[in-house]
């Protein structure tokens, strides 16, 4: 009886085998190798991909926002570690995946306008179809994914331990990251969690482009 | 400044109604929250929410936690919101936020800056985003990593739970 109902079914089995595999890749971990990708700067307007950072010794990459006021108290860090470690081989990269739709302040003007006025020294990219992230599997903003020069995952979290004063950080987790990277150890530790605001998944835009 | 703001709680207890919802106490370590969980009978349920002045979406999902525990306040339940305000803004935001929004759940704020460490506790795959819903029935845990957008959803969310670890919610007042 139930191998009878069973071929009737494998059609069904199938389709929905294709629509679960059209479902995005798993998301990326420690050791995996990122795979090139291409964005906007707002800053000028000019598409940035990963492979630009072939000659680095290593990628920050941060997902951050306007809206939340966690990635806001980090914003004059990462200017600093880009200045720091950028000449060491290290550039950040800062994309917003925020959905404009679901949060208007972190439209493109707003985006340029802030970078512009913030000085950023690093590109500010716009993953305003939330792509890159679902790829990356960023959670929250701020959150950071360090990669070495093979474009490896080597360090996934947080910048340090202490968002309400950077004087008093007492664990540099991405710095110490970096660190130990340029010495050419494996970081420790290799992930840090902390309090952020969620990366919204804006469902209507996924579904929209999916169907095309 | 230290006793001023003591003096100022002292005052908000001594006063009656409607100010008394404005008390908090504040945690400096997260063990003292694994404590407060554990100090509750094995029969209370605990309905735990993670959230901050400055998150939006939290802040849009407190007036549900708020009728929550005013329905089932006759009930074998608490509501715990712990917040997770910085401690050096507590005069200049966090106190203010709760003057105007007359909270009735136990609040607790969480100072324990130490986050790549209790984040984990909390729920080892919780990426550290707000808010964060957490119910407790003894040994029994159920998460939520998303706000709820009505009432309905989060009064629905308790009443699976209960149901599924075999202590079905009692009627709640309307």
């Amino acid at each position: 009886m139930k191998l009878k109902s069973l071929p009737p079914l494998l059609p069904l089995m199938g389709a929905a085998f294709l629509c679960f595999s059209r479902i995005e890749a798993p998301t990326y971990t420690i050791s995996d190798t990122v795979e090139d990708f291409q964005l906007v700067n707002v800053v000028n307007g000019q598409t940035v991909s990963l492979s630009d950072y072939a000659n680095a010794r290593g990628v920050v990459i941060v997902f951050t926002c306007l809206h939340c006021p966690y990635a806001q108290l980090y914003d004059d860090r990462l200017i600093q570690l880009h200045k720091e470690y950028a000449p060491q081989g290290f550039p950040v990269l800062a994309i917003n995946p925020t959905s404009p739709r679901l949060f208007p302040e972190d439209s493109f003007e707003n985006m340029r306008e802030h970078a512009r006025r913030k000085k950023y020294p690093f590109p500010y990219l716009q993953d305003d179809t939330q792509k890159i992230a679902l790829r990356f599997g960023a959670k929250r903003t701020p959150h950071v994914f360090l990669l070495d020069k093979n474009r490896v995952v080597r360090y996934i979290g947080s910048i340090d331990d202490n968002p309400e004063n950077a004087r008093a950080v007492s664990k540099h987790f991405l710095r110490d990251a970096i660190q130990a990277l340029l010495r050419g150890e494996r970081p420790y530790p290799e992930t840090a969690q902390a309090i952020g605001c969620p990366i919204r998944i804006d469902k209507q835009l996924q579904d929209s482009t999916k169907r095309r | 400044m230290r006793t001023l703001y003591t003096l100022t709680l002292l005052s908000l207890w001594l006063l009656p109604g409607a100010l008394s919802a404005q008390v908090f106490k504040i945690y400096d370590n997260f063990s003292q929250l694994e404590e407060r969980i554990a100090q509750a009978p094995g029969s209370t349920l605990l309905v735990i929410n993670f959230w901050a002045t400055y998150c939006k979406p939290c802040r849009e999902e407190l007036p549900y936690f708020n009728a929550l525990h005013e329905k089932y306040a006759n009930s074998d339940f608490r509501v715990i919101l712990v917040s997770l305000d910085f401690k050096s803004e507590l005069e200049k935001k966090f106190i203010p936020f709760l003057r105007d929004a007359a909270l009735r759940p136990e609040i607790i704020l969480l100072a324990d800056r130490y986050q790549d460490e209790w984040i984990p506790r909390v729920k080892p795959d919780w990426p550290g985003t707000l808010p964060l819903t957490m119910l407790v029935l003894g040994n029994n845990r159920a998460f939520r990593e998303e706000e709820f957008q009505n009432f309905g959803e989060l009064e629905q969310f308790v009443k699976d739970f209960c149901e599924k670890v075999g202590q079905p919610l009692p009627e709640g007042s309307n």
